[in-house]
């Protein structure tokens, strides 16, 4: 099938989850489409596509983006995280084990969304408290759950942030 | 009762998948030579199609193909399960704002969006039936010329065979259903107390956030097809209607969904990629936004006046309810979620003389279907909101009225079905010891209950298959759909438990039409009960199976061949497991064996309905005076499930059906203003978020093994959601000391409740 000739392209240069992607996009290419349909990482997903579902956030140079409205061309240089990044293939990453041990998630359509706006919280310089965590999750809708065994999900990992950096 | 893998909150495998980011889901699902497609819909409630032009659309540049009605009128191309009245493509008129009226097919999704705005549709504007009222009026303009013939629920023949003989519509009602015993005028006029209310039940979106959306490949006289769908099988059969085809032709795959909610139950988008499939050749995507999936299906609001008449002592002696619910264009589930209602609109109490009336309405909005609880949350908000101001004129706490009349264990609730297998009185003071607990005196609070026991399980026709490996592991395959509440774990457990392997090496294979074996729908609640039975037999037709082979082995009568986990044991005490007895029987080291299980309406499970679901809740509500905000202070909830078989994810259940009951509760609403709706979005269509939790959350669960299901389990999900609504509303009326008469109870009604005399 030959590509229709359309608008112009732009070439963009992203790390994603550590390995350097150089492409040729639409300008209009958003960062959730570049990553699930260019680059086949599926794991994002996207749902209300207005920035208030929390759905496809992805970290970029590590703060929370809505994927569905970034331009692909505004990530260019920076370096993008996915939950495909999170874990090294081999062992989970803690949230992601705190998700599973806690059942905090039952679809897990909003699930990539909330690990990555977790992520981009516990990796600030104070393990957060609950308040902080239901402050900081207030954008990410989950239809499932209920929101509590979420909160502690990442309020357990928090916890173990706390315990080993004080012991 | 000894068993090791079931009764245990074992972590879901399923979970490990999604948390990486590797489960699939529709949406990531993709075909060799796919095309997208996007959707042409009206922008008009009801007008006349005069022309459509697709020239300059496909002219565009990418555009492989534009369908529109004429171009699938050799096809039967109408759906719907009970009323086949919905049309693929409108093909004369629109009936509601958001209709599809064509199809445009592209190289890529941008070029397919593009494309759809050169499409121009002419109309000539209808008068239209925005809501019930002007939908009823005399002369009201008819949503739909002819009628097709409805049937009710449990009419099980009628609802898989569409009555097409069509006749003149004389009116808007797409549906009409009436129970009821007993001689209630005469019992009205006995009563000590007579009270009668009117409420309202918002229209609602049960926004399972995967918008609905399918991938479809017409080919070779076969159609495949991957979508969205909660019930696959019944896509099924409506695709191989639309084209002719025979069953074995038409594969229905569900990969993961991302939340259903019942919202993907039935047929929504399947047959738009399907046709465009068929048209342009291609395999077709179709993945909707979604203010898409908003104008696809959304839950029928209703208007509901109850009279019930009382005994002194706070005996009811009779009620009365007269449903009416805004249906929008389409039939669709509606029917049934209007039966559903009023069979449980009057709650799991003695009522000796009852008369319950429902329509369901046409009108020129978007089609409306099922949502968890089916016609329960609706009903339940005005039988227990009646139920609590007659508590008040008597004197009587909300408690007390629900003790004085809740079946007890055995009693019918509806005359010639299934008795009530649960302990309502128990469950009851459950809530009421945990609510009172933690009551708080302070101004603006107020406490509600609410009771729900919903007919559910849907119609017993279950199959399934275990397939035991040579090496000892076990496949097992249902029909049945994982949308998020656990079957697939919970299948596992089962299987693991029966066979007596270990749960690592148990692999459930669910919701594909081709693979998997028949199950008729994943909804009321039924996997766990149902497809659990049929599992049972499944594992007892292998175990029976691997006996016979094993006699063969061991040379001895097979009554002589013991049973042990994973592993028989012959007259000699020689042990061989499950894949031993597999190789040794084939040779050569191959070969399975399947066991099978089915289920129909016998036995345990002949008397309707499978099992009641009930709800039982308690919430305690705070009230902002200066602003009307309902602050959540307690949610109890008890999920009488008989026996938990993974009670984290019972816990799960609950607390998601209670959170979007809350959401119906206190903010969620679709507004129609004018033709089209003024919130088809996230933004304006608000769900709870995280800082909505309630402050106490107590989770109960109620196991005393009364249920048909395996281990004496029934099913769970829907019954907490059922009773919120009326629990809040009476627990903000406590605070308020003024009755509401609608959800949601946003800040400003609340601040009005307050604040007018």
């Amino acid at each position: 099938m030959t590509e229709p000739s359309g608008p112009p392209r732009v070439a963009v240069t992203v790390d994603v989850n550590g390995v350097s992607v150089s492409r040729q996009v639409e300008p209009r290419s958003l960062l959730a489409d570049f990553l699930r349909e260019d680059l086949g990482l599926t794991g994002t997903k996207v749902s209300c596509e207005l920035q208030v579902c929390g759905v496809c956030t992805v970290l970029v140079d590590g703060r929370p983006v809505s994927a569905c409205t970034f331009l692909t061309a505004d990530a260019d240089g920076a370096a993008v995280t996915t939950v495909e990044g999170l874990s090294d293939g081999r062992t989970l990453h803690p949230l992601q084990e705190s998700f599973v041990d806690n059942f905090a998630l039952q679809c897990g359509f909003c699930t990539p969304g909330f690990l990555m706006m977790a992520k981009a919280l516990l990796d600030g310089d104070e393990p957060p408290d609950r308040a902080a965590i239901v402050e900081h999750l207030e954008g990410n809708i989950c239809r499932c759950t209920g929101y509590q065994p979420i909160v502690e999900a990442v309020e357990q990992v928090a916890e173990r942030q706390r315990g080993g950096a004080h012991g | 009762m000894g068993e090791r893998v079931v009764g245990r909150s074992v972590r879901r495998p399923d979970l490990i998948e999604k948390v990486t980011g590797a489960a699939e889901y529709c949406v990531d699902v993709t075909m060799p030579g796919m095309a997208h497609a996007k959707v042409v819909r009206s922008d008009r409630a009801h007008a006349r199609i005069t022309a459509i032009d697709v020239a300059d659309a496909l002219a565009a540049p990418g555009v492989v193909a534009v369908v529109t009605a004429a171009d699938i009128a050799t096809l039967h191309a109408r759906f719907g399960h009970i009323i086949a009245d919905h049309w693929i493509l409108a093909p004369d008129k629109v009936r509601y704002y958001g209709e599809p009226v064509a199809v445009v097919v592209a190289e890529t999704v941008a070029a397919a969006a593009d494309a759809v705005e050169l499409v121009r549709v002419s109309y000539a504007d209808l008068p239209s039936a925005m809501d019930v009222d002007a939908a009823l009026a005399d002369g009201a303009p008819l949503v739909h010329e002819e009628s097709y013939d409805a049937t009710g629920d449990e009419s099980f023949q009628n609802l898989s065979h569409v009555d097409e003989s069509a006749t003149a519509a004389l009116s808007n009602v797409a549906h009409e259903v009436t129970i009821g015993w007993g001689d209630v005028d005469a019992a009205f006029a006995e009563a000590a107390v007579v009270v009668e209310n009117t409420v309202h039940f918002p229209m609602l979106y049960a926004y399972a956030m995967e918008p609905y959306n399918a991938v479809a490949s017409f080919h070779d006289g076969a159609l495949t097809v991957v979508s969205t769908a909660q019930h696959p099988y019944m896509v099924r059969d409506d695709l191989a209607r639309v084209f002719g085809l025979p069953l074995s032709k038409v594969r229905v795959t569900s990969p993961y969904l991302g939340g259903g909610y019942g919202s993907k139950s039935y047929t929504k988008v399947e047959p738009l990629a399907s046709v465009a499939s068929w048209v342009s050749g291609r395999p077709v995507k179709l993945t909707l936004t979604v203010e898409e999936a908003i104008y696809t299906t959304r839950v029928d609001s209703a208007r509901i006046r109850v009279k019930s008449g009382f005994a002194a002592d706070g005996a009811i002696l009779a009620r009365e309810f007269d449903i009416v619910m805004d249906s929008g264009a389409y039939a669709d589930n509606s029917p049934l979620v209007m039966a559903k209602a009023v069979n449980r609109c009057f709650g799991p109490y003695r009522v000796p003389n009852l008369r319950a009336h429902g329509v369901s309405v046409y009108t020129n909005t978007s089609p409306a279907s099922s949502y968890r609880g089916f016609g329960a949350p609706q009903g339940n908000l005005a039988g227990e909101t009646n139920l609590d101001q007659a508590a008040e004129r008597l004197g009587l706490s909300g408690a007390d009225i629900r003790r004085r009349n809740l079946v007890r264990k055995g009693e019918e609730i509806l005359p010639g079905k299934r008795g009530i297998d649960a302990d309502l009185p128990a469950d009851l003071e459950m809530v009421v010891e945990s609510l009172e607990r933690d009551r708080k005196d302070v101004p603006y609070y107020g406490v509600g209950f609410g009771c729900s026991a919903s007919d559910a399980g849907a119609y017993p026709i279950s199959t399934a298959q275990v397939r035991i490996q040579i090496d000892g592991s076990v496949l097992v395959l249902s029909g049945s759909t994982e949308m998020g509440q656990g079957s697939r774990s919970l299948l596992a457990q089962v299987a693991a438990e029966e066979l007596g392997v270990d749960l690592s090496v148990v692999t459930v294979v669910q919701s594909d039409t081709s693979v998997t074996p028949y199950e008729r729908t994943t909804g009321a609640s039924r996997t766990t009960t149902l497809v659990g039975l049929a599992l049972q037999r499944a594992c007892a037709d292998a175990r029976s199976r691997l006996r016979d082979m094993a006699a063969e082995l061991f040379s001895c009568p097979v009554d002589d061949v013991r049973d042990l986990p994973g592993a028989v044991a012959g007259p000699d005490g020689r042990e061989v497991d499950f894949g031993a007895v597999v190789r040794q029987w084939f040779g050569g080291s191959a070969g399975e064996v399947t066991g099978v299980g089915l289920l129909r309406r016998d036995g345990a499970t002949q008397q309707m309905p499978p099992f009641w679901e009930v709800g039982m809740v308690g919430v305690a509500v705070q009230i902002d005076p200066e602003t009307g905000v309902v602050a959540v202070d307690q949610l109890v909830t008890v999920a009488d499930v008989g026996f938990a078989i993974n009670p984290r994810a019972v816990e799960g259940q609950d607390l998601g059906a209670a959170t979007q009951g809350l959401g119906a509760a206190l903010h969620e609403e679709l507004v129609y203003d004018g033709p089209q709706l003024a919130n088809a979005n996230v933004v304006d269509y608000r769900v709870p978020r995280v800082t909505d939790l309630p402050r106490k959350i107590d989770l109960m669960i109620a196991e005393r093994r009364d249920g048909v299901g395996p281990y004496g389990a029934k099913g769970a999900g829907e019954g907490t959601l059922n009773p919120i609504g009326g629990a809040v509303a009476a627990a903000v009326a406590r605070a308020t000391g003024r009755w509401p008469d609608r959800l949601p109870l946003t800040p400003e009604r609340v601040w009005r409740l307050i604040s007018t005399d």
